[in-house]
Parts: C-alpha cells; sequence; structure tokens
C-alpha cells in the first residue's frame, strides 16, 4: 500500500533495519546453532533441573515478596501527600539503574556475616543469608522490588482517587477502600508489576552470583549455570540459554495478550 | 430550629455560604460555573477541608471525617465502581458500614427496585445507559440511609429526554425522603420543579435565597435573571425584570415615549424555540426573542447596533435587598 504522505525517507528505514537485525539475528542464531536432536537429553540432565527449578522457586518467592512490600510502598507513593515523597520515589528507584553486580556488594555490605544488619543477625538467630537460598531471594527482591513498585504505582495512580472519595463517603475506612476499590481497579497493573518483576528475578545474575557465590542446588540460578556451564560446555550452554528465552518469550506473551494491550482495547 | 442543617462554613479561597434547610426540604443550589457550588458539597461530604460549622440535627458534620458523616453524594459523572455490579456498587454503602452480605444485597436489591431498575442488578456499570448510571448512583447513595442527600449535577451529560424523565422520578423519590437534599444544578427547571428552596452562588458567595417562585419572579443577579430566562436591570435601589419577548428591537430610536431603552451592538443570535434570541451588549446585557422574519427583516447579525425598548407596564420593579440573604424563610 503507498504512504499518501510519500516515501518514508531512507535515512529512518536503514538505522530501523539495522536495530531490528542487531536484535533478532543474536537470538535466531543461538536457535539455529543449538543441536536440537540432542536437546531432550541436555533437558534432562540433573544440573539443568535444579537450576530451573531453582530459578522458578526463588523467583516466584520473591515476586510475592515484592508484592507484600511493594504494594504497600506504591500505595504509600501514589495516595499520600508528604514532604520528601519525591526523593523516597527516586531512593526507591536507585536499584533500578544500579549495576547487579554493585547491588550484591550493596547486599554484601548490608547483609554479610559482618554486614550491618547481618552481624546482629547472626548473633541473634545463628542465620547469615549470604550462600543460602535465603540470600538468593533476597538479592532477587532487591533487584525486582523497584520494578514492582513503579508498575503499580502507575496503576494506582491512573486508577481515579475520585473513587476513593466516593468509597469514603459510603462510609469504608481507608483499608476497605484499598482493599474493595484501588486493589481491584488497579489488578490489571498490578499483575502485569508482578509478571515484570518475576522476568527480573529470573534473570538476575550478577547481584545474586557476588552475594551468594554459585553452589548447585542451594545458589546456582539459570543463569549462574549458563555462565559456568559455558566455560567448559558449549553445546549445553546453548540448550541452557533456549530454555530460558522460551520462558522469557512466554512471559512476554502473556504480558502482551493479557495486560499489555494498546489502550482502549481492553476488554 | 429543631434538627435539619444549618450552615456556616468557607472553603478557603473558594465559597463562603451560610443557610439552613429543614428536614424532608430540598434546597437547589445553583450559580455559574466556578461559583463554589461543587466546592460547598464536597465540604459538606468532607472530601475537602472547610472552616466554620454545618450542624445536621446539632451534629457539626465538620468535625466528622467523611466516612462517618451520614451524608450521601451522588457525584456528577457517577463514579461507579467499575469492577462491581449495579447490585454490588449499592451494597457497597451497608458493607462498609458493616452490615452483613446477605442483608447488605437484599436492601440494595430493594432500592434498584424502587428507582426501577431492579432487573439490572447484575449489570456493570459500562452495560448501563447513562440514565440507568445514575439511577445506580442515586440508589448507591440513599442505600446508606443519609439525613442529607447531595446531588451533584444529576443530570449533567443524560440525554435531554432521558433527563426529564429522571428529573420528574427523582422529584417523587425526594417528596418521599426524609432526609435534606441538597440539588446543584445549572439548569432552572431543576430549580423550579424539584426544590422547596434556591440558593444562588455566584462569586463563590450567597447572592439569593428564596422559594423558586421569588427567585424566578424577582432575581437579583444576571446569572440568575438569565436561568430564568428574564433580563434584569439595576438602578440604585430597584431591580426591574422583563422577560425577552417584551424587548421590541429596532433599528432607529425608538420613538414615543418609552423610558427603558438602550442601545449596543448584538452579540449573539440562536433561536428559541420559535424565536429568535438576540442577546445585545448594552449596559447591561439583554436578551429579546424576536420572531425570525423579523431577525431576518432588521438583518440582526453579530455586530449590528440596534435599539432595544420596553414599554413601562411590561416591566416588575422590586428593591434591591429587602432581606439579606442568608436565611431561608419557610
Amino acid at each position: 500500500m503507498r504512504d499518501p504522505l510519500g516515501r518514508p525517507p531512507a535515512l529512518l528505514m536503514v538505522p530501523a533495519a539495522g536495530a531490528v537485525l542487531l536484535l533478532v539475528v543474536p537470538l535466531v542464531a543461538m536457535v539455529a546453532a543449538t543441536d536440537l536432536p540432542g536437546l531432550p537429553a541436555q533437558l534432562r540432565s540433573e544440573p539443568l533441573r535444579e537450576a530451573l527449578w531453582l530459578s522458578v522457586l526463588t523467583s516466584t518467592v520473591a515476586v510475592l515478596f515484592c508484592l507484600v512490600l511493594g504494594l504497600p510502598l506504591a500505595w504509600v507513593l501514589a495516595r499520600l501527600e508528604f514532604r520528601g515523597r519525591t526523593l523516597l520515589r527516586a531512593l526507591v528507584t536507585v536499584p533500578l539503574v544500579l549495576p547487579p553486580v554493585v547491588a550484591g556488594v550493596a547486599l554484601r555490605t548490608a547483609f554479610g556475616r559482618t554486614g550491618v544488619i547481618g552481624e546482629p543477625l547472626l548473633e541473634l538467630t545463628g542465620f547469615a543469608f549470604p550462600f543460602t537460598t535465603w540470600g538468593v531471594v533476597l538479592a532477587h527482591v532487591f533487584v525486582s522490588l523497584p520494578f514492582v513498585v513503579i508498575s503499580i504505582e502507575g496503576a494506582f495512580r491512573s486508577a481515579d482517587p475520585d473513587y476513593d472519595a466516593a468509597a469514603a463517603t459510603l462510609g469504608a475506612s481507608r483499608w476497605t477502600s484499598f482493599r474493595r476499590v484501588t486493589v481491584p481497579l488497579a489488578l490489571p497493573g498490578i499483575a502485569a508489576g508482578m509478571i515484570l518483576g518475576w522476568a527480573r528475578s529470573l534473570g538476575e545474575f550478577g547481584a545474586t552470583i557476588t552475594f551468594n557465590g554459585n553452589y548447585p542446588g542451594v545458589t546456582q540460578t539459570m543463569p549462574n549455570l549458563i555462565y559456568v556451564t559455558r566455560q567448559s560446555d558449549q553445546d549445553a550452554a546453548l540448550a541452557l540459554s533456549l530454555v530460558m528465552l522460551v520462558v522469557s518469550v512466554a512471559v512476554l506473551l502473556a504480558l502482551r495478550d493479557r495486560w499489555l494491550g494498546t489502550p482502549g482495547a481492553r476488554t | 430550629m429543631t434538627g435539619g442543617l444549618e450552615v456556616d462554613l468557607a472553603v478557603s479561597g473558594r465559597v463562603t455560604a451560610a443557610f439552613t434547610a429543614e428536614p424532608g426540604s430540598v434546597l437547589a443550589i445553583i450559580g455559574p460555573n466556578g461559583a463554589g457550588k461543587s466546592s460547598l458539597v464536597r465540604a459538606l461530604a468532607g472530601l475537602v477541608p472547610a472552616e466554620g460549622h454545618a450542624r445536621l440535627d446539632h451534629v457539626d458534620l465538620l468535625q466528622q471525617s467523611a466516612r462517618d458523616r451520614e451524608v450521601g453524594l451522588v457525584f456528577q459523572g457517577q463514579l461507579l465502581f467499575p469492577h462491581l455490579s449495579a447490585l454490588d456498587n449499592v451494597a457497597f454503602g451497608p458493607r462498609a458500614r458493616g452490615i452483613p452480605r446477605a442483608e447488605a444485597e437484599r436492601s440494595a436489591q430493594e432500592w434498584l427496585g424502587r428507582l426501577g431498575i431492579g432487573e439490572l442488578a447484575g449489570r456493570r456499570p459500562r452495560q448501563l445507559s447513562g440514565g440507568q448510571a445514575q439511577r445506580v448512583a442515586i440508589a448507591r447513595a440513599l442505600a446508606t440511609e443519609p439525613r442529607l442527600l447531595l446531588l451533584d449535577e444529576p443530570f449533567t451529560g443524560l440525554d435531554v429526554k432521558v433527563a426529564m424523565a429522571l428529573r420528574i422520578e427523582l422529584g417523587r423519590h425526594l417528596a418521599a425522603y426524609d432526609g435534606i437534599t441538597l440539588l446543584i444544578t445549572h439548569h432552572a427547571i431543576d430549580a423550579l420543579t424539584i426544590a422547596d428552596h434556591v440558593l444562588v452562588l455566584d462569586g463563590g458567595e450567597v447572592a439569593q435565597i428564596g422559594t423558586p417562585h421569588e427567585v424566578s419572579q424577582r432575581p437579583r443577579t444576571d446569572h440568575v435573571a438569565r436561568l430564568v430566562g428574564l433580563n434584569v436591570v439595576r438602578d440604585e435601589h430597584t431591580l426591574t425584570a422583563f422577560p425577552p419577548e417584551v424587548v421590541a428591537v429596532s433599528l432607529t430610536e425608538p420613538t414615543g415615549s418609552p423610558r427603558l431603552r438602550w442601545r449596543g451592538p448584538v452579540a449573539d443570535v440562536s433561536p428559541h424555540g420559535d424565536a429568535v434570541r438576540v442577546m445585545v451588549q448594552a449596559s447591561p446585557d439583554l436578551i429579546a426573542d424576536v420572531t425570525p422574519a423579523a431577525a431576518a427583516e432588521l438583518g440582526l447579525i453579530p455586530g449590528r447596533e440596534v435599539w432595544l425598548s420596553v414599554k413601562e407596564t411590561a416591566v416588575r420593579r422590586y428593591a434591591t435587598d429587602p432581606d439579606p440573604p442568608g436565611t431561608v424563610a419557610s
């Protein structure tokens, strides 16, 4: 079909095509290089199953913590007027732009065996986060929470606060309005935030390996496994990566179909 | 006064108002956009802070939080909860006040029935027409059994026919309602058909309070005069009111001796029923209704200089300020 406004300029079309190639070629190359007939055997390998299970488990637990902690924080940021709110939001979003390996170092300083919180915690309970599955969850929560908070805050903001006012005139307490009005109205955004947080957790590598090392069955998640496998067995690393690619695409599809439709197309 | 509503409040920078209303009465609040109507209602509902007092049956509403006030508010644009069915919307108030679910739903069904939409209980707000949604909104406000019902522009955005039907029906419900109703509107017809008293807000202050008859016969501000379709001319101590159909329009200075005559350019021409309504920028602005034939013959287009005149026998004169506004005579 001819565009009545004239031919699209090559100055835009060529870089755009370049961008597409840059994004697509590596993934296609990876799929093409994977030894597909050997894949079932790779998938049955014990380290992969252990790491995949650990990744799914820790990401799911992490995103539940993100919900329990992030939903209230998002509400505070969206609904309460107070001094320093902008500053608070900036602080909350820092981990979003922080290099994950730095996040790992920061977590060490706070929750390590000699950390500000880690040391008294160890003395009191005999428990320390680093090199445990809980440590993995902690690292995941740290990097994913900002995603969850920011998406849910956006969802709360787009739910008209006048609905809260209507609920109040009908005799609802703030808690009742939150439970019966604010959250249901923001539900699609909350779900999208949780999926984003889950995907972020699943891919988390830098903070996890810095804070927890790489112990199979305990702290070795999929990205960690791919990283170490890559050094010895190229084929296995490809198979593992393909699994992660499939999981990521599945997440993207789940997001697109249910929650990221074009505005107004929602039913 | 025993019980009832006694208000003397100020919302900073928005509105200052003092008035009373008796149990069972309907007070219409009219005024132009920005007159402070919505601020007044939101202050009474507890959604914006206000100073002063607003005693409802001797209890000061302003000392209570929004949720503790026995006040029902029907918002402009309804604000029905989109994720709840009509029934759940109406049951929301009773449930929030601790009434068990089954009982709240039974009473909600009753309210929907009373407003003639019992069969729509299971629908979501987006599956309702404007008129149906407004009925649900009214049922939702009444289901909490408020002693003060605030209706903020309940007919805005509705189809003209739907609005008229709802107006008649609402009038019937309000007549049976023993609480006090404040009806915010910018349609004179609401004030004149439903209300017992009319309060005119202008520029954040009360301009006039009276019965619909008093206000429509003796408007004290240009705005009220326009709302009820009259011209008002202010002298030092008297107001002169006359309807637009008695105003004669001519291109030359009127002969004879009408004392009441003005000159100015035509500002606007619009159809009004079978006639043509001409707004003229005299001092003050005046409206005149002429026949379409006359409008064509005189070439009444905006900008044309015209003379307006009125016979002395066609006007009504009254004092500017017999009573200070602020009290409702009952």
